[in-house]
């Protein structure tokens, strides 16, 4: 120390009356130098802050998890959606419904035939429909069992927005005559044929040969249905070769649904009310006692809107009460440290540590092991956000603003519940506290 | 001569519901600047009392302290905090050292909680090593407490006490916790600074050790029953007889 700091400090203690006591207190202690002493604090018992941050580190590493597999969930039902194809309604029989409607003991199903009637309606663009079985297939020495049958109409591609690759798919004549045809998803030609051209080579389906006319473009899985999988062929041909005879007795032409796609610049609603108008009529019920549900992609999205907001929901309570229950550690853990240190906190006091300096240290130790946990947890729910992606069905997407969000109410939780024991500890009596064994 | 300390009729009551004890009684004294005075008197004289207070850790119920001309009688906690780093040194019994702290970070603590004229801590660090160089611990400063000696300690206490140029020592029972040998070094080391101008009030219960002190003042039930020069041990001895 130079001479000239000497009587500089000298004067402040000659003159230390009033307002400059005044001063003094209203001076705040350097920020870092509180940091610097909070974490020692918390390298002191590594293993002991460790532990407390452990209810920290797995509340953030939930959040951010959870909210990756939900905005995962999210992103692979949005594309599901849009692979649909466009301006879409679905009727489905709807189960359970059905065989009171009729009263007469005659079921109310829904038939290859509605067709016609769907598409009398003004506004409808184009429909297809489709039924499914699945079946043996044979092609050279590849035998491939439990092959998804998909007939349909030739609308099908259009409608379901599905591209033929290679040859064509079949046709209205086709249709109507039940032609021995058969259309290829692309992974099912690649399982058949391999690298070998399948157009024009003949399959074997159950006991019936097929020839090959076209191979569908790469489309992938929507809803449930993985499009490249599938055998299309003549909705006909299956009524008459490939349903169990003991289910079409019964059964007839129904199919499991009918696609009706409508014009753009048409009223969906009036649309669905027509379609639904004309069948009741066609079926000679009422329209209450239609046993169809009519399906728009708005009602889809909206019900699965519901049903991840809800996840969403659930999730957040969870992760939230996960964060909370790592605050209480904190605060437990901050309690007994207030204790343990009671004496430091007495010397620290006779040094001249006011009720502030005592309360910031205390709130910044609680601070940083809920950052140090934020950031731990931070690292755990990326990392593991992308091994679940990879190592599961489920998929991941990490949204940036997730962490954020977990960070930021990690550090809430540090100072929420690191105020109570920092308040303690600064309300110590110095006396007592440096008596304190 | 400055009075350093000077107090007018300091009372401290400890209300215990009904019962009022009376630890200090109405105490006034004066302690000018460079005096080595000791307290003394049996438990329960007050004498913990009166240090406390004068070493504003505590506040009186009700008179007068004036600490080198300044009113502290009447201030808050956290005006007394910021007096206590500004112009009291202490030195405790039991050390009262940071545990797993090094002698230099201890010493370096009063300058952490300096106000005015904050140090950069190249410059807390310059401070701190320069007042473990005045105890001759220098060669220590990278230590912890609990690899040091009973006496080493204390002079890391001492260092700590003396590091912000404070205007009072205050020492309770400094060689309490030592033995014989290390007790007097301890108290060279005192005198020493003594020697050098510096305010001391100690706290002790030996009259051997009080009678190395210039003045002498004896508590009685929170009132003082002597205060003069300080006797050789012997004499006092004789005189408590």
């Amino acid at each position: 120390m130079t001479t000239a700091q000497q009587t500089a400090q000298a004067g402040v203690l000659e003159k230390a009356e009033g307002g400059d006591l005044e001063t003094a207190v209203a001076t705040i202690i350097n920020p870092l130098e509180i940091s610097r002493i909070a974490w020692e604090g918390v390298v002191r018992n590594k293993v002991r802050s460790l532990l407390t941050m452990l209810g920290v580190i797995i509340g953030v590493g939930a959040v951010i998890i959870m909210i990756a597999i939900s905005a995962g969930t999210e992103a692979t039902i949005a594309e599901q959606i849009e692979g649909l194809g466009s301006n879409l309604v679905f009727i489905q029989a709807s189960f359970g419904r059905g065989g009171a409607g009729g009263g007469g003991g005659d079921q109310v199903t829904l038939v290859y035939d509605d067709i016609a009637v769907v598409e009398s309606v003004g506004g409808v663009a184009g429909t297809t429909v489709d039924q499914t079985t699945s079946q043996t297939v044979k092609a050279g020495d590849v035998t491939l069992t439990d092959v998804p049958l998909m007939g349909t109409t030739p609308d099908f591609p259009e409608v379901r927005d599905v591209a033929v690759a290679d040859g064509r798919f079949f046709n209205e004549n086709e249709l109507e005559r039940s032609t021995k045809v058969a259309i290829l998803g692309a992974a099912l030609a690649e399982q058949l044929f391999g690298a070998a051209n399948p157009i024009g080579q003949s399959i074997t389906v159950g006991t019936t040969k097929l020839a090959v006319i076209g191979v569908a473009d790469e489309k992938g899985i929507v809803g449930n249905t993985d499009f490249d999988s599938l055998l299309y062929v003549p909705i006909t041909l299956v009524f008459d070769k490939f349903l169990p005879t003991q289910f079409r007795q019964f059964a007839g032409d129904r199919v499991r649904i009918i696609y009706v796609q409508v014009e753009p610049e048409a009223d969906m609603e009036l649309v669905i009310q027509q379609i639904q108008l004309k069948l009741a009529t066609s079926k000679d019920v009422t329209v209450d006692e239609l046993p169809f549900t009519m399906q728009t992609q708005q009602d889809i999205i909206d019900t699965e809107g519901a049903t991840t907001e809800a996840f969403r929901n659930l999730l957040a309570w969870v992760a939230g009460v996960s964060l909370l229950v790592g605050g209480i550690g904190i605060m437990n853990i901050m309690l007994v440290s207030v204790t343990e240190r009671t004496r430091e906190i007495g010397i620290r006091q006779s040094v001249g540590a006011t009720p502030n300096d005592i309360r910031l240290q205390f709130l910044t130790e609680a601070l940083m092991l809920s950052l140090v946990g934020g950031l731990i947890g931070v690292a755990l729910g990326v990392g593991g956000s992308f091994l679940f992606g990879s190592t599961s069905d489920m998929r991941t997407v990490i949204v940036p603003s997730s962490i954020a969000l977990a960070f930021g109410s990690a550090a809430a939780v540090g100072i929420f519940f690191g105020f109570f024991p920092a308040n303690k500890a600064a309300q110590l009596d110095p006396i007592e506290a440096l008596r304190h064994e | 001569m400055t009075a350093i300390i000077k107090t007018e009729q300091l009372t401290k009551i400890y209300g215990m519901g009904d019962i009022q004890v009376a630890a200090l009684g109405g105490v006034d004294v004066q302690i000018n600047e460079g005096e080595f005075v000791a307290v003394m008197g049996p438990s329960g004289s007050g004498k913990s009392t009166l240090m406390n207070i004068l070493g504003c850790l505590d506040r009186p119920t009700s008179g007068h302290y004036f600490l080198a001309g300044q009113a502290v009688s009447g201030m808050d906690k956290v005006q007394l905090a910021v007096i206590r780093n500004q112009r009291i040194g202490f030195i405790f019994q039991s050390f009262n050292l940071l545990a797993r702290t090094s002698a230099l970070r201890n010493v370096m603590l009063p300058l952490v909680y300096k106000r005015q004229g904050q140090l950069s801590p190249a410059e807390r660090e310059e401070k701190a090593m320069a007042a473990l160089e005045a105890v001759g611990l220098a060669d220590r400063a990278h230590h912890d407490p609990n690899e040091l000696s009973g006496g080493q300690r204390q002079r890391v206490a001492i260092a700590r006490a003396l590091v912000n140029d404070p205007v009072l020592i205050m020492a309770d029972e400094p060689t309490g916790n030592l033995d014989t040998k290390t007790g007097n070094e301890i108290m060279g080391l005192l005198h020493k600074l003594h020697e050098r101008g510096r305010t001391i009030v100690m706290v002790t219960h030996e009259p051997d050790i009080a009678a190395q002190t210039e003045r002498s003042i004896v508590l009685v039930d929170g009132l003082v029953a002597e205060d003069g020069r300080s006797q050789p041990a012997n004499a006092q001895m004789m005189n408590a007889k």
